[in-house]
């Protein structure tokens, strides 16, 4: 399976990245080639294999619902490019 | 009338009831001040590593059973990626092609017959953590939103019905019933005001074109904040969509699902982004978090742990006390804490539909007139349940019941103690027949009228009786004259 340049940009516009043409090239061809590698995969015979939901062997890790401490907003927001104190400032979410 | 079906699914969100998050152990508790509740797993720090929460799971099984769905053996974990603010992870931590139930349904009627009892099919019930929460300040015109992370993390069970629903009526029903059912077997309090339980719902319309059968595109709602504006906005739709059908023509697939928003206030739907394709998520299994694996123990474990569900104790109330299908749902729809309350008295009392009468007629009246849960009504259940049974045997008289009813409201009397207060004794009968015989010999045109087959002149006595004695019971009275007359 080869990647087209339009799926790259599909891809990159859900990533929120913005790609120049010469990047868009590039891109299109190193993921192209990403793609290519994995595709090997499919030549696995897989018939009578049982599919795996995960890659570990183990289920139901579980703990009880009993309150644990929560981070000081201090520091809940201290890596925030942008707070008021009391929460995390962003542009402002129009459109919707 | 124009001639279209309206076609309406439902994907319900309800929050289950933890203490903790999903997958970290910070506070659910609403209210808190913005993001005071969060740790490096909920707001998505590198490194960081969810942890399921047994009591999430568990009280999701609960409700799938309940909703009378097929559990897998095997459940897992998806990401949902998009870019959003409130979603600093960048995906949501959800379930994709393995639901943790599918297949169920929940069947809704309306006592009052305005449609048909029917099963709403359930496609599936599956787990998921919710988003946070964006603040825009609009009014005064800052360029930033503010976001409170809180509410990141906190379980849902997202509830996705069929497309089995055909008018808004029918899907407040649906909506009513869930609740019910939910709140009834204790696994969320389902309260919109604070987000507890979300609704979007999908709607077209099926019509006649010449022949041929057709279908509109079909439009998600959103923003809709109470289960009567589920309602309008549906029948709201339904008629704009034909509108625009008539218009332009429009068939399901000629565009792409698209997303509208109720205006309350308005009373309109308003067109909001389109929807990205389902692909667009980009789905895959959560490395992160292992597979859920419900044996068929645990799901037994959880049918018992049911209950009567309000469906059952419509049908009991009905069976069991002689109540109508309207008076059964009236005491079962008004919550588990009223209906213990009623058949407390009921046990008392001994008459369920004399019980029902002044449940559903007086406690709840004044219940809704002080705007108090029941268990803080003065009267007791088993007091009430006395009252009713004073009033079964005339030991009360009906003339009185609702004086008496009163005072033991407003002074918090027992039903002996209302009934002194108010100075009734029970007149006993040789008392009254000799009432009845002087009040005959009073009035031989009224004797005379009775014989003659004209029964209700009785009733004229009636009122001279209760004049000279007013705690003489007005239906023995009645019976007392017509006696005498019989035998004079």
């Amino acid at each position: 399976m080869s990647l087209s340049a339009a799926d790259v940009e599909k891809v990159a516009l859900l990533a929120r990245l913005i790609l120049t043409p010469a990047e868009l090239e590039s891109m299109t061809a190193e993921l192209g080639q990403i793609v290519t590698y994995v595709d090997q995969l499919a030549e696995v015979d897989t018939e009578g294999v049982e599919p795996m939901a995960h890659a570990v062997e183990l289920h139901n890790v579980t703990k009880d619902d009993a309150v644990a401490a929560s981070l000081s907003r201090d520091a809940a927001l201290a890596g925030a490019p942008k707070h008021n104190d009391e929460g995390y400032l962003v542009p402002a979410v129009l459109g919707d | 009338m124009p001639d279209y079906t309206t076609i309406v699914g439902l994907e319900v969100h309800v929050q289950l009831a933890t203490k903790s998050k999903l997958f970290c152990r910070c506070s659910t508790q609403f209210g808190a001040e913005p993001n005071t509740q969060t740790c490096p797993v909920c707001i998505g720090m590198p490194g960081s590593l969810p942890v399921m929460n047994r009591e999430a799971l568990d009280l999701a099984l609960k409700t799938a059973v309940a909703l009378n769905c097929t559990i897998p053996p095997l459940t897992k974990w998806d990401r949902k990626q998009y870019y959003y603010p409130d979603l600093p992870k960048g995906y949501q931590i959800s379930q994709y092609d393995m639901p943790m139930s599918e297949h169920g349904h929940l069947e809704i009627s309306d006592s009052k017959d305005r449609f048909e009892s029917k099963k709403i099919r359930i496609l599936r019930a599956h787990l998921e953590e919710d988003a946070g929460k964006s603040i825009h300040d609009e009014v005064a015109g800052r360029a930033d939103s503010v976001i409170d992370l809180n509410r990141t993390g906190t379980p849902l069970l997202e509830i996705v019905s069929e497309p089995d629903m055909r008018s808004g009526l029918e899907a407040r029903a649906y909506l009513d019933e869930l609740k019910l059912l939910l709140t009834y077997i204790g696994v969320s309090d389902c309260n919109m005001q604070e987000g507890s339980l979300r609704v979007d719902a999908n709607v077209n319309l099926h019509l006649d074109s010449g022949g041929e059968m057709i279908a509109t595109p079909i439009v998600e709602i959103k923003n809709m904040n109470s289960f009567r504006a589920v309602e309008r906005a549906i029948e709201y739709e339904a008629g704009r969509q034909y509108d625009v059908w008539q218009e332009t023509g429009a068939k399901l697939g000629d565009s792409p699902k698209q997303t509208r928003g109720w205006d309350d206030a308005a009373g309109v739907t308003r067109g909001q982004r389109s929807k990205e394709e389902s692909s667009d998520y980009r789905y895959f299994p959560d490395p992160d978090l292992v597979p859920v694996v419900f044996t068929k123990e645990e799901v037994a474990a959880a049918t018992a742990s049911l209950g009567e569900k309000p469906a059952d104790l419509r049908g009991k109330l009905q069976s069991e006390h002689g109540l109508s299908a309207y008076d059964a749902e009236v005491l079962v729809n008004q919550g588990r804490d009223l209906l213990a309350y009623y058949l407390a008295a009921v046990d008392v009392a001994g008459d369920g539909k004399a019980v029902c009468n002044w449940v559903s007629q007086d406690v709840l009246r004044v219940l809704k007139e002080r705007e108090e849960p029941i268990e803080s009504f003065p009267i007791a259940a088993s007091s009430l349940g006395k009252f009713v049974s004073k009033l079964k045997s005339g030991d009360l008289p009906s003339s009185r019941g609702r004086d008496v009813f009163d005072v033991m409201l407003d002074k918090k009397l027992s039903v002996d103690e209302a009934m002194h207060q108010l100075g009734i004794e029970e007149v006993d009968d040789s008392e009254l027949e000799t009432l009845c015989q002087q009040l005959l010999d009073a009035n031989p045109k009224i004797v005379d009228d009775v014989r003659g087959g004209k029964q209700q002149a009785v009733g004229a006595l009636i009122g001279q009786a209760k004049k000279r004695n007013p705690n003489a019971d007005p239906g023995r009275v009645r019976q007392l004259c017509l006696d005498l007359i019989a035998k004079m």
